[in-house]
């Protein structure tokens, strides 16, 4: 248990206490299960030298089968159950829920073999993005729209910076092949699938620097498809995303498409 | 062309094929065919074995040169990773269990001297080879074999400009798997036919032995789980190479260069991926459990207790498999509510297979256990089977998948529940057989010396890999040092994991001398060595049944402890065989 990353965000005090209750189970009755098969070798070998076998073990009889099977099979029943019902809540309350209203929108997107994150800036809006004008080496990773006014103060970065404390509402998205979005001291993990829009909601609670991943297997450069997420102090946060909104409004988004659009083929 | 066809014909059976080539490659005998699988596995697990040595070698040591090759790049540790995976879930851990199993003992079991499509199933084992082949192909084609993992997610294994190795080899994977699937309905539709029409005299389904309800039961799965693969592998290659978009969705940017086209989405991929890929685990692994239980009887001298609800556990498994597949998709950003539900689905098939659990921790307590090489490697099995299969319930929750998804704890899992009990219980059904094929016993201390190393060495090989999964280390990763996160204190585990995964690997050795030694010097068998009770062991090849499957223990006669199949408890058999009495009771 103790392998886990430190945790900062909100909901990871009762995953780690789900996840430990459900590994400590499951490792006590994993040892029970593995004494009792080597009790039952040793007791093979100890009575090897004895002469016949003993006695009738009347197998078919109903109190055998209650006690070695269906009683048994009913308390692992029950123990399943309890699994199951006090992780939905956990599930319940993470997923099944509306958005806060006041929640941090950030947009999260998976390419080959790095994130970006995008912030819709003071606007509240995401401007257009149109996938002939992503040319990562002019400055346009994601192909932000210049003709759409929304564009113009959309900020983009390759760290993922939240304010402690806050909810916050990631979008997932992917320019070309599935990546897994995975931020382990968030106890935090969602697909990023080309041609869907995911949603994945938390609140960071303790600043610090947490790694970010990607755990679905993208291509040749998965394992370095890496970058961290900073959570700061709000006001922190507010001088960031203002220093970052300045640059972004004085820095025209280029339109260069990195080259004529390949047809697909017949 | 051969015997069994001209026997078929209702002409006076033929003699068997002259030559060596006749009686042992070019036939539709089923023996000849269980080696010929065998012989097929074998070759797959050596290459799967090595592959995953590399894997191991390489995460350690990154700058390690390989002889003949040199130094690993990123690639080509995902295609050694993609081909392993492929390797053995299709080749070894389906083609053993599945495939090779039930040719050599299936039709004996039920007491048929064929099986009821003997050209069939021949055509299957050529397809198998022919897949083997086309997908080792992918080695040696331009830009090496593919790097999309065993489960190829679209739109990486759509689009070829999405890495190298996604062009030519992942056409090879493409074409082996849908050979493969074609291959596995066609030898499982077989087997199902076999095992519904070909029963011999007085072999009800009550007395049928649980190896063949096992059989029964993931025959079934493998024909609608592969056909739905073959379906699914034919839109992915159309997708590739006929313009058509079921799996690529529109404005897709690959390398700073949209893509013209799309529509589709890869959320169909993974779900008609899944609807074959669990059942294909239960496929693997049922074959393993219906062994376990005739093992156990045979080896603790005592009856399976409840029969029926063993079989009922072993339907039961197969029929809530098909539904399961969806947990394979909590990360996938599906509708919260499915996660539910699929959830619940799954933490409902661990109440059969508990039930299959405690009826095996229980048979182990009655009776006289025999410490036989294939009892321990059975024993390892449940070992194996338990220490994956209880952190099953833990995957299941969505809530806790959601950190532990593609880490290294799902590798834990599957490699405990899938891979090591799986290949312990072919190791059990080898051991256990051997003496079918050579009419010898393998060697009983050298199975030994190879039982207690694999144990020992698995367990260290994945035990392990619980933490790092812990840890949050993912899936797929060429090397553990990353830019950001470079996982420093996972370093001594997986350098501890890879010399166990070396040792595990060399003790495989043992086994391999000990097949080829035993076959010339091996103790001679004689005609039912473990003193069994079911029909691949009856000295008749068209053997009557006249009990239940597994008659062991002191009641069932004075001088012995078992009563065969074949073999009445009456001193005056009844000529029409057992069928007069109620299915599942034994005449006294």
């Amino acid at each position: 248990m103790n392998w886990l990353p430190p945790n900062g965000a909100l909901h990871g005090t009762g995953f780690d206490q789900l996840l430990r209750w459900n590994l400590d189970t499951m490792f006590w009755l994993f040892v029970a299960a593995q004494v009792l098969i080597v009790l039952a070798m040793l007791l093979a070998v100890l009575r090897r030298g004895s002469a016949q076998a003993t006695g009738p073990a009347q197998p078919r009889s109903f109190r055998f089968f209650l006690f070695t099977e269906l009683l048994p099979l009913l308390a692992i029943t029950a123990l399943y159950i309890a699994m199951v019902v006090t992780s939905h809540h956990l599930w319940a309350a993470r997923r099944e829920q509306a958005n806060a209203r006041n929640a941090v929108r950030v947009e999260v997107t998976g390419v080959q073999f790095a994130w970006y994150f995008r912030y819709p800036g003071d606007d509240g809006i995401y401007g257009r993005l149109v996938p002939d004008l992503v040319n990562a080496p002019a400055g346009n990773p994601l192909g932000l729209d210049p003709n759409d006014p929304h564009s113009r103060d959309d900020i983009v970065s390759p760290v993922l910076v939240l304010p402690a404390g806050q909810p916050v509402d990631l979008r997932l998205r992917s320019l070309d092949v599935i990546h897994g979005f995975f931020i382990p001291g968030m106890r935090l993990k969602q697909d990023a699938i080309p041609g869907m829009i995911g949603h994945l909601q938390f609140t960071p609670e303790v600043p610090g620097v947490y790694p970010v991943l990607c755990t679905q297997v993208c291509g040749l450069g998965h394992a370095r498809m890496q970058t961290r997420l900073r959570v700061v102090t709000e006001t922190e946060f507010r001088r960031w995303l203002d220093a970052r909104e300045r640059i972004a409004l004085a820095t025209p988004i280029p339109d260069i498409p990195a080259s004529s659009p390949a047809v697909a083929r017949p | 062309m051969n015997a069994r066809m001209a026997g078929q014909a209702s002409a006076p059976p033929a003699l068997p094929p002259r030559g060596f080539l006749r009686r042992r490659i070019f036939t539709s005998d089923h023996r000849a065919l269980a080696v010929l699988y065998l012989l097929l596995g074998l070759a797959a697990v050596t290459i799967g074995t090595l592959l995953s040595l590399v894997i191991r070698v390489h995460r350690v040591w990154p700058a390690v040169a390989f002889p003949f090759y040199g130094m690993l790049r990123p690639e080509d540790y995902l295609a050694v990773v993609t081909m392993h995976g492929t390797l053995m879930v299709f080749f070894v851990l389906t083609v053993v269990p599945q495939s090779a199993f039930p040719n050599l003992v299936l039709p004996a079991q039920i007491g048929a001297d064929r099986m009821a499509f003997p050209r069939l199933n021949a055509a299957a084992f050529w397809l198998t080879l022919a897949s083997l082949f086309v997908l080792l192909a992918a080695f040696f084609v331009p830009r090496g074999a593919p790097i999309s993992g065993w489960t190829s997610y679209p739109p990486f294994s759509a689009i070829p400009a999405t890495g190298p190795g996604q062009g030519a080899g992942m056409d090879c994977w493409l074409a082996a798997i849908g050979l493969f699937c074609i291959a596995a309905v066609a030898s499982s539709a077989n087997f199902l036919a076999t095992i519904l029409a070909r029963r011999g005299q007085g072999m009800t389904f009550g007395r049928l032995p649980l190896t063949v309800w096992s059989w029964l039961a993931s025959s079934a799965l493998t024909v609608i789980a592969f056909s739905t693969l073959f379906a699914a592998a034919l839109m992915l290659f159309a997708d590739r190479h006929f313009g058509t978009s079921f799996f690529i969705p529109a404005g897709e940017v690959i390398s700073g260069i949209p893509r013209a086209g799309g529509g589709g989405s890869p959320m169909l991929w993974l779900h008609l991926f899944w609807f074959f890929g669990h059942p294909e685990v239960y496929i693997s692994i049922l074959p393993g459990m219906g062994l376990a239980s005739a093992l156990l009887a045979n080896f603790t001298r005592r009856p399976v207790p409840a029969y029926r609800f063993m079989v009922a556990a072993t339907l039961l498994i197969g029929f809530l498999g098909l539904g399961v597949w969806g947990h394979h998709l909590f990360v996938s950003g599906m509708n919260p509510y499915a996660g539910t539900a699929f959830g619940l689905t799954t933490i409902a098939i661990a109440v059969p297979s508990s039930a299959e659990v405690l009826t095996w921790l229980a048979m182990l307590f009655r009776g006289r256990m025999q410490l036989t090489t294939p009892m321990l490697f059975t024993l390892g099995f449940i070992s194996f089977f338990i220490a994956g299969g209880l952190t099953g319930p833990i995957l299941a929750q969505p809530a806790l998948d959601a950190y532990l998804h593609n880490t290294f704890f799902v590798v834990a899992h599957f490699h405990l529940v899938m891979a090591m009990a799986g290949v312990f219980s072919v190791f059990a059904g080898i051991y256990y057989w051997y003496p079918l094929l050579t009419e010898r016993l393998m060697n009983q201390t050298l199975g030994k010396a190879h039982f207690w190393i694999s144990l020992i060495a698995a367990y260290g090989t994945f035990f392990p890999m619980h933490f790092a999964g812990l840890a949050g280390e993912p899936r797929h990763y060429a090397q553990l040092a990353g830019p950001i996160e470079s996982f420093p204190s996972l370093i001594p585990v997986e350098r501890g994991i890879t010399f166990a995964a070396l040792t595990l690997a060399t003790a495989q050795l043992i086994f391999f001398f000990n097949v080829i030694y035993s076959a010339r010097h091996g103790v001679r068998a004689g005609g039912n060595p473990w003193r069994a009770t079911t029909h691949e062991w009856c000295p008749d090849a068209h053997p009557i049944t006249r009990g239940e499957p597994y008659a062991y223990g002191p009641e069932s006669g004075p001088e012995k402890d078992f009563l065969p199949q074949w073999e009445s408890a009456t001193p005056a058999p009844s000529q029409f065989g057992a069928r007069e009495y109620p299915s599942g009771l034994k005449p006294e």
